[in-house]
């Protein structure tokens, strides 16, 4: 049983289990773009020869999860109060055939586009820190999405935000 | 994880307080924790509450061939796992004896009983017929978890709609809920599972242990009854020896806990066709209550991106023009393609100009892929790149070199030396 202790850094694990079946590939290869993420956002130098376990469960998918799943992530690393040096946020869009941007897509709208992008953003300069993206787009096209959805992250971060503070102010 | 022991002294407390008929939590003996009950937005999807226990079940179905020795009936498989997200010392990988003792107390409690009619799920016999899935996901370990379990999977069984199905001679139409509305289950009766753990080998009973009361316990016995008075199993493990007037009290009990719990499961169901029915929200995001500090939400938020496509324009601009030049895929062996590897930056997009035409392979390339020069186009920098949707999108087909060969065309005078492989899509 090869031991993954890592002798510099805190090792990541990330479980993204499916509400129906057992987990499969794409589970695998959604977990893998979680763990990267939160590997470069977490402090792992800070705590050598330790262990983190993400778990995740989908309680309900209607579209967007990847961007659920690192908000959700994101989350819970802030709750259990882990030293990381930036936030991130997961950010979907859709392109559909007449090459208009949707953001946060419904499971319907991202089969019937021609384009699905998923983005992690950090919260201090809203720089992309991983993509994952489905389907054939121009460059030009690429880069809308993400101004985009740069723009709508500082929703989400303003929502990160309002829940913190409401948890942890006194009134 | 492993688990982190029980201390002497905690076991000891816990007994001394179950023998003074005091609980941790302030329950008398037959007191259950609060049940609350919540479905999702799809059909046969719901969440169980026991205390702090947490159960989440969805229900699928699909179309398979029946079991040879039964093919007139339905099948019927449950799933139930402890995720990590429970307790840390619920391991991923490891079948626990915990998750194989639940899963068969499942098994006999929903299967064995008859609950639900499998003849009723037979559509064409002994070729299709429904395969009912049940997947529980335990989401935290407050102790109890069958009794939560068998709530939630039952419940989620009633929630359930199946498409609705038409056989004309011998072809079966399968209507999505759009064409046709999805009907229920047919379900006999509920069978709920009641938890009796015992301590000081069997003088003190507790229903619905904790997950404190259930470390220091002696033994456990589970009986599943339905509200007609029915039992439908019982289990007892532990090694405890019961006397027979235990068991006849311990079924007394469970017979005013089913009914009760069988009354509330109702209510929920009736709740939620009520609200669906009437047209209002339903679903996990609107149960949640908006009093709590731990919950906050957001309604639907407009984000402005009026000045996006003015942005995007000038940062295509300002970069790097992609570059012009695709190496075609260098075959080393049939069926195998090499592209990139040692040469230079391949991944340069295409653009689709006038007067190019689609070119093959050509043995010479091979040779000239070393010597080639990346070719900008002087035009591209002054003309301002627009953000049509015009655009083509061109993709770039690997071909192996026993195609046949299209003589190689050379375009106008400042694409002289540019190699390009173009395949348009249709």
């Amino acid at each position: 049983m090869v031991s993954k202790e890592s002798f510099d850094r805190a090792t990541l694990e990330v479980t993204l289990k499916p509400k129906v079946g057992l987990p499969g590939v794409a589970e695998r290869s959604k977990e893998q773009c979680i763990r990267e993420t939160c590997a470069a956002a977490l402090l792992t130098r800070l705590h050598p020869r330790t262990s983190i376990t993400l778990s995740l469960q989908t309680v309900h998918d209607d579209g967007a999860l990847l961007a659920c799943c690192l908000n959700a992530a994101c989350m819970a690393l802030m709750d259990a109060g882990l030293p990381m040096h930036c936030l991130f946020c997961g950010v979907s869009c859709a392109i559909d055939q007449q090459g208009t941007i949707r953001l946060d897509p419904t499971a319907r709208e991202e089969k019937e586009s021609r384009a699905v992008m998923t983005f992690a953003l950090d919260s201090t300069d809203c720089r992309v820190m991983m993509s994952s993206t489905k389907g054939s787009y121009t460059a030009a096209e690429l880069q809308q999405c993400i101004a985009v959805c740069q723009r709508a992250s500082q929703s989400i971060f303003q929502f990160h935000r309002d829940s913190v503070s409401r948890r942890y102010c006194k009134a | 994880m492993r688990e982190t022991p029980l201390s002497n002294c905690e076991r000891q407390f816990l007994v001394q307080a179950i023998a003074e008929k005091k609980r941790l939590d302030g329950r008398q003996t037959f007191d259950y924790r609060n049940v609350k009950i919540t479905f999702g937005t799809d059909y046969g999807c719901c969440i169980v509450d026991l205390g702090k226990t947490r159960v989440l079940a969805q229900i699928s179905c699909e179309l398979v061939a029946p079991k040879m020795n039964r093919p007139t009936e339905g099948i019927l498989f449950f799933n139930l796992e402890l995720s990590q997200m429970a307790s840390p010392a619920f391991e991923p990988g490891r079948q626990s004896e915990l998750v194989v003792k639940l899963n068969r107390l499942l098994e006999r409690c929903l299967r064995n009983s008859k609950c639900i009619d499998t003849e009723s799920l037979c559509v064409v016999s002994g070729e299709k017929v429904w395969q009912i899935r049940v997947d529980l996901h335990l989401l935290n370990h407050d102790g109890n978890i069958m009794d939560a379990a068998s709530i939630a999977a039952i419940t989620a069984l009633c929630h359930f709609r199946r498409p609705d199905v038409s056989i004309q001679g011998e072809d079966v139409t399968v209507y999505t809920p759009e064409e046709q509305d999805p009907i229920p289950l047919s379900i006999h009766h509920m069978p709920i599972c009641v938890s009796f753990s015992f301590f000081q080998q069997g003088t003190y009973l507790l229903v619905d242990p904790s997950e404190r009361e259930e470390r220091v316990m002696d033994g456990l016995l589970v009986i599943a009854m339905n509200k007609h008075r029915e039992i439908c199993t019982i289990q007892s493990s532990g090694g405890i020896m019961l006397l027979k007037d235990q068991v006849l009290r311990c079924s007394k009990i469970a017979s005013v806990k089913v009914t009760e719990i069988s009354e509330l499961i109702q209510k929920a169901l009736e709740n939620d066709k009520k609200v669906r029915k009437e047209g209002g929200k339903f679903g996990f995001a609107e149960s949640m209550p908006n009093q709590r500090i731990t919950a906050y939400k957001m309604e639907v938020a407009p984000v402005d991106t009026g000045d996006i496509g003015k942005k995007t324009e000038d940062l295509i601009y300002n970069s790097e023009p992609p570059s012009e030049f695709i190496p075609s895929p260098v075959v080393c062996a049939p069926g195998t393609g090499q592209i990139g590897e040692g040469l230079q930056n391949s991944w340069g997009l295409e653009e689709n100009e006038d007067g190019e035409e689609a070119e093959a392979e050509d043995q010479a390339m091979e040779e000239e892929l070393q010597t080639m020069d990346v070719k900008v186009k002087s035009v591209k920098k002054e003309d301002p790149i627009t953000l049509s949707d015009s655009e083509e999108e061109d993709v770039v087909i690997l071909e192996p070199k026993t195609m046949k060969k299209k003589v190689n065309v050379q375009a106008s005078s400042t694409a002289a030396s540019k190699k390009k492989k173009k395949k348009p899509v249709h």
